[in-house]
């Protein structure tokens, strides 16, 4: 495995130089970084793209008089960190979004926030900006102060240009930022004839609330505040990637049996969503009773996270070098006689909803989502998954406890709401498994390593499989221990554009369960 | 089916109660009530979710209030679909900027008399956001506020104790 791995970066590498491209090798403990002229920006996607290499995240940083832009791509569980620099007086680089659609939102991201040009961009309308700072203005540069002026009351955003579709009974359905359920805000424009959804359009950025330019002089320990309500229902998820990019620019290791409660903090919370998430999916076609029984038992799930780590949905959890909590052998105990009793009330209640016919009949085959698609957009996670994108990092690039623990990587082919809703479950009982070893084989020593200043510059990337995929977080520091710059990639940034494709030829009605389906988090997209 | 209901009587009934809490109890939870709810409402009050910049974890236990075991309903309190059908807004997170003319439009459409109820630290007082380029802060830096529940986030017991406060 590790020999096909180096293979490929070494051919691409190859391949690259007998065109001419020059590369400056260099490279984090976990990854590759390869510098290349912005020039050969777009030609590299083209390549890697032919390469089958997976697009990851992409962001930019300012230091002095230069943006340093970056993109990671992954193919095997191998990661490759790709770098150019453009000046500050004349940011301009080929986009690489042509080439990956993935790449779309991500540029006009770095497009708002640091007034870099993308040129061949299919797409340059703004994207996270609406009316709250002026169109010249870019928050992400070191001139712009944090409490920069701001009018009164900031214009509402009324201008975007929506994609229009004419003919007759084709009708335009404008939904949000304030939606009818329990939900977080973003804006939905469908163009329907009669029923069915002839396209969609999302617009997000109304949950923009400046996590980056925040982040900016952080201690590590106010970093993983912050970091833990990036999207709250991750987290776990997402306080452990900043923690692992933080402690890898340190060059702190976490004693093993840190390793190890957080990986059952982060099982834990794959769970309490998946239950929760099984019931939402189930009711949002009316099917109530699976809605009631699954939300028991999030909430009993729920309430020993409270007993056990004093925080219900686990925040806070998380400290630098370690975690901030230890079990003894009762806890333990106990954990696992919960597991039993959670995996024997499932089996009494799936087979009810393995058997209901109008289940069934609303579930299938809506909200289809090709193979072909989920590859093209690089979706991650159980919407992945569900459609054939077999990639966890818990099995291909894992960190400690899960290269010490093998298991079986749910996956499927179907790409229906079923299939999202299913791989579901089962990736409660692998995470249910999984609990249970690491819970037999937690080690004894520290709950918490030293934590070492790092030095100034000095980067880490964090990634770690989050309940809903991948999450790639970078971090710099500055001076001091303080944060120069922090970029937590959430999946759904991955997973948002999809939801446009899957919906097209389904009934507007069916949204909420195919949008459901997908969950992604509107705070972690828009940060 | 049969397995359906099997399930169902097995489960019984795992609704917990609540008494009204005293003044005292919601001081000790730190929620601050400014104005109790017209006696006429007491019986049935119509809520309203907004979320105006949160990170999504107030909405969790929000949404854990109308789970079996805190059924909210049985107060009389239901989430309704639009602001013109609400007499409370509960809102959460920091009020951000590309949120703050949706949040006013809001309390406009809500028709009198209306309360608000700030759920959350973010809510409350700006929490770990506060006020930036992009960020309003507290709720009240927006729209006025009659009851606030902090935590971050409140448990649903909090936050009942905080609605049935209200109601008293």
């Amino acid at each position: 495995m590790s020999n096909d791995v180096s293979n490929w970066q070494q051919k691409f590498l190859t391949q690259l130089q007998s065109m001419t491209v020059p590369v400056e090798v260099s490279g984090l403990p976990n990854m590759a970084r390869w510098q290349i002229s912005a020039d050969y920006w777009q030609a590299f996607a083209e390549q890697a793209v032919q390469q089958s290499l997976r697009w990851v995240a992409g962001w930019a940083e300012q230091q002095d008089s230069q943006f340093f832009i970056n993109a990671v791509f992954e193919k095997q569980g191998q990661y490759l960190l790709l770098r150019t620099t453009v000046p500050a007086d004349k940011a301009e680089l080929p986009s690489q979004a042509g080439v990956y659609p993935a790449a779309n939102r991500s540029e006009r991201h770095t497009q708002d926030m640091f007034g870099v040009q993308f040129s061949g961009h299919p797409d340059n309308r703004r994207w996270l900006r609406h009316k709250a700072w002026k169109k010249h203005e870019y928050p992400l540069r070191k001139e712009f102060a944090i409490d920069n002026e701001c009018a009164e009351v900031a214009e509402p955003d009324l201008d975007y240009q929506f994609v229009k579709a004419r003919g007759s009974g084709v009708y335009e359905i404008p939904v949000g930022p304030v939606h009818a359920g329990i939900i977080e805000p973003g804006h939905f424009r469908f163009q329907a004839v009669g029923e069915t959804i002839l396209n969609l359009e999302e617009r997000f950025g109304y949950v923009h609330k400046g996590i980056e330019k925040t982040a900016e002089d952080k201690t590590p320990e106010q970093l993983l505040r912050l970091a833990g309500r990036v999207s709250g229902d991750s987290t776990v998820a997402h306080s452990w990637a900043a923690c692992q990019a933080m402690e890898q620019a340190a060059g702190v290791t976490i004693p093993l049996r840190a390793a190890f409660l957080r990986g059952i903090l982060l099982e834990r919370e794959r769970i309490a969503n998946h239950l929760g998430d099984i019931g939402a999916i189930c009711n949002d076609v009316g099917f109530a009773f699976a809605q009631m029984q699954f939300s028991r038992l999030r909430e009993l799930w729920l309430r020993s996270h409270g007993k056990i780590f004093g925080h219900r949905l686990l925040m806070d959890c998380i400290v630098p070098g370690g975690v901030r909590f230890t079990l003894n052998e009762a806890v333990c105990e106990s954990m696992q006689q919960e597991i039993v009793k959670l995996r024997k009330e499932l089996d009494e209640i799936l087979p009810a909803l393995d058997l209901n016919s109008s289940l069934e009949d609303r579930l299938y085959t809506a909200g289809y989502l090709s193979e072909k698609t989920a590859a093209a957009f690089g979706a991650v996670g159980f919407v992945g998954r569900a459609s054939g994108q077999d990639f966890d990092v818990r099995r291909d690039s894992p960190c400690a406890p899960y290269d010490q623990i093998s298991f079986l990587v749910a996956l499927e082919h179907q790409g229906d709401v079923a299939s999202r809703l299913w791989i579901r479950v089962k990736e409660s009982f692998s995470a249910l498994k999984l609990l249970r070893r690491m819970l037999t084989q937690l080690p004894e020593g520290e709950e918490k390593g030293i934590w070492k200043t790092p030095p100034e510059h000095s980067e880490g990337v964090g990634i770690i499989e989050g309940w809903r995929g991948e999450i790639f977080t970078y971090v710099r520091f500055a001076k001091a221990n303080k944060i120069a710059r922090f970029y937590p990639r959430d999946p759904s940034v991955l997973n948002w554009p999809v939801l446009e494709k899957i919906v097209l030829n389904n009934i507007v009605p069916d949204f909420p369960v195919c949008n459901k389906s997908v969950n992604g988090s509107y705070s972690g997209h828009d940060l | 089916m049969l397995r359906l209901f099997a399930k169902t009587l097995k489960t019984g009934v795992v609704t917990e109660r609540f008494k009204k809490p005293q003044d005292s109890e919601l001081e000790q939870l730190g929620i601050k009530i400014k104005r109790r709810i017209n006696k006429y409402f007491k019986g049935s009050l119509a809520i309203r979710a907004v979320d105006v910049g949160s990170c999504n974890g107030c909405e969790l236990e929000i949404h854990a209030l109308n789970n079996p075991f805190y059924d909210v309903e049985r107060f009389g309190i239901h989430f309704v679909a639009s602001p013109r059908h609400a007499d409370v807004l509960l809102v959460t997170g920091p009020v951000s900027r590309h949120m703050q003319t949706a949040l006013l439009r809001t309390y406009a459409a809500t028709p009198d008399p209306k309360w608000v109820v700030a759920v959350g630290d973010c809510a409350v007082c700006g929490g770990e956001f506060g006020i930036n380029y992009a960020s309003c802060g507290a709720v009240e830096n927006v729209i006025p506020v009659d009851v606030v529940i902090p935590g971050c986030p409140p448990t649903p017991e909090t936050l009942i104790k905080g609605l049935l406060g209200l109601m008293k």
